[in-house]
């Protein structure tokens, strides 16, 4: 099976404290790395192509910076990289990076196309649009993959820890829900065994893509006027665990 | 606006909360809009959401096919890209099945989609100003979105106000033959519910629940040994399960159980709203975490701002001590 798998690289939550200063993320100490969903889909693609066969594409669109996210993702498993780079696609929206990614997945010839179910800004958008202008079947959410002949038996993760089981054809879309699997750990070693490799750019007029101006535009970020918020505890450690001894005892928390 | 729409959420002949929900942020987001309700499903449990949700709207589209008894959102797509007018504004709600119907539905109707949206008005006229929440809620943002082709909008849980007031004697139109013919490349096959573990933490009233803030999966211990002196049950956040550090009946969330605790300790949880979104029936809810600006000090009762692994072991033996 050939699969292709959509990475972006995303400041990290979990290292950062995200900060705004003057409607915009504090920027000097953010540390990048690939969104947390796209190793999940990355580390799937690599399981299906042990079992099924096949290859693993990993695909971003963004600038130089984007190349360490890739050679990341290849140094985990995936066989080839390709960057999508133009000063045309900046300040894209879901949509502009959809088409840029469904003109890519068109030079290829892929029979499964996966993403993270969401990145950074929540906004789990970009499988969808992928699938739709394609005009393949989608499901998101995905937390189970069962190739079945020529289709998939796929779990999708839905309210209340349940999940809904369905049988879709190929090619599609899947956009990939944490927990399917346990990414691989990758080491240095890894690392170096794909720095020097040769990453494919293409741009707009290769990609023979136009994204439309963005009709969803972020104007700035900013921290919302706090609420009575929690009742803050100070002092030391102790004093701090004998303050909410009691608190715990006198709210009925010890039992 | 005389092209606002809702889809409707519904099982069991009962509507889902997140119908209204759509209606009162139809109010906050449209003023003088009068949104059409999208009813989609089969039957008499159907006809029992119809006639629930024409009490709220003043118009219900009712389209009833046996193929649409589980809501497929790959029936669903084409279904509302068939019937939808042009420039239509669609309203979903932001669950899993918003997410899985709205950004293709979005490219289908040629709109723009805005997604998970808590707050905005587009009292400006072709331009919604709203408010989203980025970083598990670490930061709010603007957004303006053009509606001159149309939107597909999807709105977050519990971020606007139902509007209960019934006032609507709403007529039901029956489109059921649009809705002839769908078919989809994906099939829905059956639900598998959620395994049950060897706990139940929706019946326990004293919780102690740990998240990505505990570092490492050796760290859990501590917190298994607080849990034990408060005579406490043991739970978690998403990213825990995930880790494979805790079996999912202990997850807490939209995604895992909900509950209903009187006493809610937070050790190293951000405290995302699919997270808040599982703590029901206001508990005093104590927060722990290394990071002042985490958005669960927005939602605790009593926040201490520490290091799990000093203050854990420390509270352990405190408690120890006093009995």
């Amino acid at each position: 099976m050939e699969i292709l798998v959509c990475v972006k690289r995303v400041p990290d939550a979990a290292e950062n404290e995200i900060a705004v200063e003057g409607g915009a993320l504090r920027g000097d100490d953010l540390v990048y790395s690939v969104n947390e969903w796209d190793n999940y889909a990355v580390e799937e693609a690599i399981q299906i192509v042990e079992r099924e066969g096949g290859s693993v594409t990993v695909v971003t669109v963004g600038d130089g910076e984007s190349e360490e996210v890739l050679r990341r993702e290849m140094a985990m498993g995936a066989n080839q990289g390709l960057l999508l780079s133009d000063p045309a696609f900046a300040g894209a929206d879901g949509l502009g990076l959809a088409t840029v990614l469904a003109a890519a997945v068109r030079r290829g010839a892929y029979d499964l196309v996966l993403t993270g179910a969401q990145a950074d800004d929540g906004a789990a958008q970009v499988g969808g649009m992928l699938a739709a202008i394609l005009d393949w079947p989608f499901a998101s959410l995905v937390n189970s993959i069962e190739a079945q002949g020529g289709l998939l038996r796929v779990g999708r993760e839905i309210e209340g820890g349940a999940q809904e089981v369905s049988e879709i054809d190929l090619p599609c879309v899947l956009s990939i829900q944490t927990g399917i699997n346990e990414p691989r750990y990758v080491g240095l070693r890894g690392i170096r065994k794909v720095a020097s490799v040769e990453l494919p750019v293409l741009d707009a007029a290769a990609l023979g893509v136009a994204p439309a101006p963005a009709r969803v535009r972020r104007i700035d970020y900013f921290v919302p006027p706090a609420g009575a918020g929690a009742d803050m505890l100070t002092g030391s450690t102790a004093e701090l665990a004998g303050q909410l001894v009691e608190l715990l005892k006198a709210k009925g928390g010890l039992k | 606006m005389d092209n606002v729409f809702a889809y409707l959420a519904h099982a069991g002949g009962k509507l889902d909360d997140s119908a209204l929900e759509l209606l009162g942020a139809a109010r906050t987001l449209f003023p003088g809009a009068a949104p059409v309700a999208l009813a989609a499903g089969s039957g008499a449990s159907l006809d029992a959401a119809c006639q629930e949700a024409a009490a709220s709207f003043a118009e219900v589209w009712k389209f009833d096919q046996e193929v649409l008894a589980y809501p497929n959102a790959e029936l669903l797509r084409p279904l509302l890209a068939r019937v939808l007018p042009p420039g239509a504004i669609v309203l979903l709600p932001h669950s899993t099945l918003g997410m899985d119907l709205g950004p293709g539905l979005s490219v289908k109707l040629g709109a723009a989609y805005l997604p998970d949206v808590v707050d905005g008005s587009a009292a400006a006229g072709m331009t919604l100003e709203a408010v989203r929440q980025e970083f598990s809620g670490q930061a709010s943002a603007h957004v303006t979105c053009d509606l001159s082709a149309g939107a597909v909008v999807t709105l977050r849980s519990g971020a606007f106000k139902a509007d209960a007031s019934r006032s609507a004697a709403g007529r039901i139109v029956d489109r059921s033959p649009d809705a002839a013919g769908l078919a989809a490349r994906r099939r829905f096959v059956k639900l598998v519910q959620a395994e049950a573990g060897d706990i139940d933490i929706t019946r326990e009233e004293v919780l102690v629940s740990v998240g990505r803030g505990i570092g490492d999966k050796e760290n859990i211990a501590l917190v298994e040994e607080l849990a034990g002196a408060m005579g406490a049950a043991l739970c978690c956040s998403r990213p825990i399960v995930d880790a494979k550090w805790l079996e999912k009946p202990r997850q807490v969330g939209t995604s895992g159980q909900t509950v209903k605790p009187r006493v809610y300790l937070a050790l190293g949880i951000s405290g995302s709203f699919q997270h808040l979104g599982g703590i029901k029936g206001s508990p005093f809810l104590v927060a722990v975490n290394k990071n002042p600006k985490a958005p669960i000090f927005q939602a605790a009762s009593v926040g201490v701002v520490a290091d799990l692994l000093e203050l854990v072991p420390a509270l352990t033996e405190a408690i120890r001590k006093g009995r």
